[in-house]
């Protein structure tokens, strides 16, 4: 405890608890959750839906609205949920804090690039001319 | 506490391996026929189903954990016998929730 014996019960936990921070990534890891059930259930729902699970069909699928904004979000989500988990297991393994900032830094920039690189793919099929 | 630890470690397999081949699909789709035909390939390979069945068992081992996380969020279902009961389900779920879908792939794709 840096802060020492002689500050306040609130200074001594303020900060300190295992993600160092306050409630918000909690409740966006449970939100992200939600929506992703939806959204992993929407995906399951269309592999079975579609007629046929070749290349044709799966660019069909993507190339319109319905398929495309869904998938989207997922990658969005996704992503956003996986950094989120991630971290949570990165602060219970990783305690000294320039290690923690570094890996949970470049899990960040991972993500980001990830994300980034299904959405390239989505977007060139999307506005790409239908096969 | 064997149901937590596999919806870590299903949760940390979706992250990497899973997001890697959702984007790896993704890519590939977007990529031209030949590129596809590659992708489809390995995936269509011993290894390459052996991941993707893998990866559909923790995402619905996953998922369904999830929700049993959900409902204890809210401060349910900690008595023993039900907390035991729905940790069971979610393992005797994800197994037959993987192998349907994947008599059904296996069945269409084939």
């Amino acid at each position: 405890m840096s802060l020492g014996d002689s500050s306040t019960p609130l200074g001594k936990v303020r900060g300190l608890g295992s993600a160092r921070e306050g409630g918000e990534h909690w409740i966006t890891e449970r939100v992200t959750s939600i929506a992703l059930l939806l959204l992993g259930t929407w995906l399951i729902a269309s592999l079975l839906l579609l007629p046929k699970l070749d290349e044709r069909t799966l660019v069909e699928w993507l190339h319109a609205p319905t398929g495309f904004i869904p998938m989207a979000l997922l990658v969005i989500v996704g992503f956003r949920h996986a950094l989120d988990g991630v971290k949570v297991t990165v602060d219970d393994y990783v305690h000294e804090p320039g290690t923690n900032f570094v890996v949970n830094t470049l899990l960040l920039f991972l993500a980001t690039a990830g994300a980034a690189v299904a959405l390239f793919a989505l977007a060139r099929i999307a506005f790409g001319v239908a096969a | 506490m064997v149901v937590s630890i596999l919806h870590r470690a299903t949760g940390i397999a979706l992250s990497f391996a899973g997001l890697a081949v959702l984007t790896w699909w993704l890519f590939a789709l977007s990529s031209g026929t030949d590129a596809y035909a590659a992708f489809a390939k390995d995936a269509q390979s011993p290894i390459g189903l052996i991941v993707l069945i893998g990866l559909t068992w923790s995402f619905f081992q996953h998922l369904l954990s999830g929700i049993r996380h959900l409902v204890m969020d809210t401060g349910a279902g900690f008595e023993l016998g039900i907390n035991k009961t729905f940790a069971i389900l979610t393992i005797v779920g994800s197994i037959l929730l993987t192998a349907a879908l994947w008599v059904y792939l296996l069945g269409v794709v084939k």
